[in-house]
């Protein structure tokens, strides 16, 4: 039996009086990549983000259940969310480095957490090194990180993400917005990742999706139709609404 | 065939309409310009006014409009932009916050005068500030303030919530987002609304009337509890107000030409700023 690091139980959420999420129970195993695939609109992100509290900020925006990281609840009021940010980082669609220096995007996180100065630039440089970004930016630190490509940018968010040594990373269709390279670069780092981090993926890329995934998860109109390994959900799918889906017949 | 005639047409009417503005723009210039620069010499700038304000400079308006314009900013600006931010990042929208920024909207269309005759009671009378430099600098600062909320709310919504969401993920509380992303993205947008806002407060002469300006003082005065000249008064004073208007005719357009010269002087300090940050990130 796989060790859960995160987990949703009998979570429906609600935007005012419209139920996105509708009793969604999950577990992700750790070290493990996890992708949640579906049809646009089905509320993927939301689930995504309901994890690292992300909606606290709609106020419309209404959660039950209960969703723990390892035994933490993450609503618990009592828990600090920017704590709990921490140890839960998010890359999103569009990257979105910081409008300040590839330096400092980095160490924007450790200043705001303090950790001591002197360990800062080491920090620094070892999550460039994880990211693959280190070659290709040492000696540009002090560049603005806007000018790098957009697939540059986007290893830039998953280092700034990296560099918090977090526990669990979310990642909401990380490629979308970038080229066939880019992409696959970015795959090869999650897959490295993955020994360290325990990821959810979003993805609307089938391949990508076999490709990386331990264990899969389809979800259709608010609701987890199925979760399995990767390889049941794309050769030997129970349901029908996935086996048709993963076939390419929708969504 | 017909489509391009329209767009043809179109674009004659825009650039033509951007054409006409600019002449006039022009034409105001070239004539405030023409008849006043030849009055500003280094006397003119740094002397005080002398013989009954037939000769001499007008040193002591331009440092009144310096200062008046220095409280003003030092009272508008803060207020103005943490309210914004209050209203645009803080507050959950509400219809009490909509009925907010409607009154705020409405200030802005009040009459500069009535702000004039409200500084007169609240700042000179109620808090007994006297009419000071300081009084009518708070005066303007009111009349300011509707505008620097409006335009700083605009820019806040300008940045796209996906840069709020980079520095939350990273477990950043909300004042961290505002101070360290959410400003200093707005900042051009910020800047610009502010540098137009206290343009105008600088030239305006109504609201400072009743609150602190002075038709003249002997000698110059730098304490914020004391009356000033200012530059749009000592215009409107040379131009209407004067005994011997016609002798005194150069002096006014070279006053106008200063005004317009130190609001220029703003304006490339804002544009200078904005560009600085612009090749920054
Ligand atoms: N802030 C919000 N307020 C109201 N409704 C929302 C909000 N965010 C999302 N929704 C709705 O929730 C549903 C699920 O959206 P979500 O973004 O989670 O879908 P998704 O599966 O990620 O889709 P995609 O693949 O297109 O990204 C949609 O119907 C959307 O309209
Ligand atoms: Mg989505």
């Amino acid at each position: 039996m796989d060790e859960i690091k995160l987990s949703a139980h009998a979570l429906n959420l609600y935007f005012g009086n419209k139920k996105i999420l509708k009793n969604i129970n999950i577990d992700f195993p750790k070290n493990q990549v996890t992708s949640l695939i579906g049809p646009s609109g089905c509320g993927k992100s939301t689930l995504l983000r309901s994890f690292n509290r992300m909606h606290d900020l709609s106020p419309d925006a209404r959660i039950e259940g209960t969703l723990k990281l390892d035994e933490l609840d993450i609503y618990d009021q009592k828990n600090s969310v920017t704590e709990i940010r921490k140890r839960i980082g998010m890359v999103f669609q569009k990257p979105n480095p910081l409008p300040k220096t590839i330096y400092e995007n980095l160490s924007y996180a450790l200043n705001i957490h303090k950790f001591p100065k002197n360990e800062i630039p080491q920090l620094v440089e070892s999550a460039l090194k994880e990211s693959y970004l280190w070659e290709e930016v040492k000696d540009e630190l002090k560049k603005p990180a806007v000018k790098l490509s957009g697939g540059q940018q986007q290893r830039l968010c998953i280092a700034r993400t990296v560099v918090l040594r977090p526990e669990v990373i979310l990642m909401d269709e990380p490629c979308s917005a970038l080229d066939p390279i880019s992409s696959h670069k970015i795959e090869e780092l999650i897959m490295i990742l993955k020994k360290n981090y325990t990821i959810v993926i979003v993805t609307h890329n089938m391949q990508q999706a076999q490709r990386i995934s331990d264990k899969v998860g389809f979800m259709y109109l608010g609701e987890l139709v199925e979760f399995d390994t990767a390889d049941n959900i794309f050769k030997n799918p129970a349901n029908e609404l996935t086996k048709n889906y993963v076939g390419g017949h929708f969504g | 065939m017909k489509k391009k005639t329209r767009s043809f047409f179109n674009w004659i009417l825009l650039a033509g309409s951007t054409i006409i503005v600019c002449l006039f723009l022009g034409i105001i210039l070239f004539d405030i310009f023409s008849k006043g620069l030849s009055s500003i010499t280094w006397n003119f700038i740094s002397a005080l006014p002398s013989d009954g304000m037939t000769k001499g400079g007008i040193f002591p308006a331009i440092i009144g409009t310096i200062l008046l314009t220095f409280i003003t900013t030092l009272f508008a600006v803060p207020f103005g932009v943490a309210c914004a931010v209050y209203l645009n990042e803080y507050a959950r929208p509400s219809v009490l916050t909509n009925i907010i920024r409607a009154s705020i909207r409405n200030l802005a269309g009040i009459p500069s005068i009535i702000y004039g005759l409200f500084g007169l009671a609240l700042f000179v009378q109620a808090f007994k500030l006297g009419t000071s430099v300081l009084s009518a600098g708070l005066t303007l600062g009111l009349l300011s303030l509707p505008y620097i909320i409006t335009t700083t709310e605009e820019a806040l919504k300008r940045i796209p919530n996906s840069m709020r969401e980079a520095t939350l993920a990273l477990g950043a509380t909300q004042f961290e987002t505002i101070k360290d992303v959410v400003l200093p993205k707005a900042l051009p947008g910020i800047l610009t609304g502010v540098i137009l806002t206290l343009s105008r407060a600088a030239g305006e002469t109504a609201p400072i009337l009743f609150t602190g300006v002075a038709f003249y003082i002997n000698g110059l005065s730098t304490s914020i509890n004391q009356e000033f000249m200012a530059l749009p008064y000592h215009l409107y004073m040379l131009s209407t107000q004067h005994q011997s208007i016609e002798q005194v005719r150069p002096l006014a357009y070279g006053t106008a030409s200063v005004l317009i010269l130190l609001v220029f002087m703003f304006n490339i300090i804002a544009f200078y700023i904005r560009f600085k940050h612009r090749s920054q990130d």
